[in-house]
């Protein structure tokens, strides 16, 4: 019965919890979420606290740009999307679809990254915004960089999954991997909608 | 091994999720339309200039829904089975609005 289920013709109609193990992945995966959501609001909290401490640096609202920063924000909502439909192939026991979705995913969140990198050069660069220019810049660096590191992070992760199983088809033993996966980038999207919101958008209010 | 053919003889009960997913999925895009919206919103009032007491509170208010959307759809938490990560998730974010509150306020001791 076990050995039946683990092939990928037979898959039940949630294969990312139907085995104890996995189940355990989903729930712990959440907990952990939980968690990430406390650390992420200590960066914001200490970014609100610090960010009219410019010192002689650049104010918060000469230094972004909003076209950048629309464009990045359209990339990474269009590649939570795209790992939504890796999802739905993955239930549908689609494997081939799934791989291409999840590429798409990986592809979209790469070019989000080379953008954030270009931001940051372009902030140093242009405007002598570094990491220790004050404690406006520290802040920003620590929030919008910590993310970014989050963005490279689930790339990384994406590509090994890939990688690991481009010949096994999906199972139950991979399945809440792939799941689990696509949980953590559609958390890093909505850590995004706060930095733009937060950071971006007040930024340039004032 | 590598075997990913979609089973051929479907039953009743695997057209019905299957029907399920569909909707589930309609759903979805739906949240991506609705979320790309409130970003567009919320970008445009900021380029209209309007006044600064009216324009934070309302893209606070949009970036909380778009949020709620991801949560909810995006992420499942509206399907079955999602107690935990809903308590999960709110306890998070009951100590992340603490610890904004407090790191916000505390600079007026300064």
């Amino acid at each position: 019965m076990a050995d039946e289920l683990l092939k990928s013709t037979n898959l039940p109609h949630d294969p990312e919890r139907a085995t104890l193990e996995g189940k355990n992945k989903f729930l712990g995966f959440w907990f952990f979420l939980g968690g990430e959501t406390v650390l992420f609001a200590s960066l914001f909290g200490t970014y609100l606290a610090l960010k009219n401490s410019h010192l002689d640096g650049v104010p918060a609202s000469e230094l972004y740009g909003l076209g950048l920063v629309f464009i990045m924000t359209m990339i990474l909502l269009t590649s939570s999307l795209t790992s939504v439909y890796a999802i739905y192939h993955m239930k549908n026991n689609d494997h081939k679809k799934m791989m291409l979705w999840l590429g798409i995913t990986v592809l979209l969140g790469f070019s989000f990254l080379g953008l954030e990198v270009y931001e940051f050069y372009h902030y140093v660069n242009d405007y002598g915004h570094g990491f220790t220019t004050s404690a406006f810049s520290s802040a920003f660096y620590a929030l919008v960089g910590f993310h970014g590191a989050h963005v490279a992070f689930g790339l990384g992760w994406f590509i090994l999954l890939m990688v690991r199983n481009r010949k096994r088809g999906i199972n139950l033993y991979n399945a809440p991997k792939f799941y689990i996966a696509s949980l953590y980038w559609h958390f890093i999207d909505v850590v995004w909608v706060f930095i733009f919101t937060v950071v971006y958008l007040m930024g340039v209010v004032g | 091994m590598a075997n990913q053919n979609n089973s051929t003889n479907l039953t009743e009960k695997d057209l019905f999720y299957r029907e399920k997913k569909k909707e589930e999925m309609k759903h979805q895009i739906i949240t991506f339309a609705m979320m790309i919206i409130f970003t567009l919103i919320a970008f445009g009032i900021v380029m209209a200039d309007v006044s600064k007491l009216f324009t934070i509170p309302i893209i606070i208010v949009l970036a909380i829904v778009q949020v709620g959307f991801q949560f909810f759809y995006f992420m499942h938490m509206s399907n079955e089975g999602h107690s935990w990560p809903t308590t999960m998730i709110f306890s998070g974010i009951f100590a992340a609005f603490l610890t904004v509150l407090a790191l916000t306020t505390i600079v007026w001791w300064g």
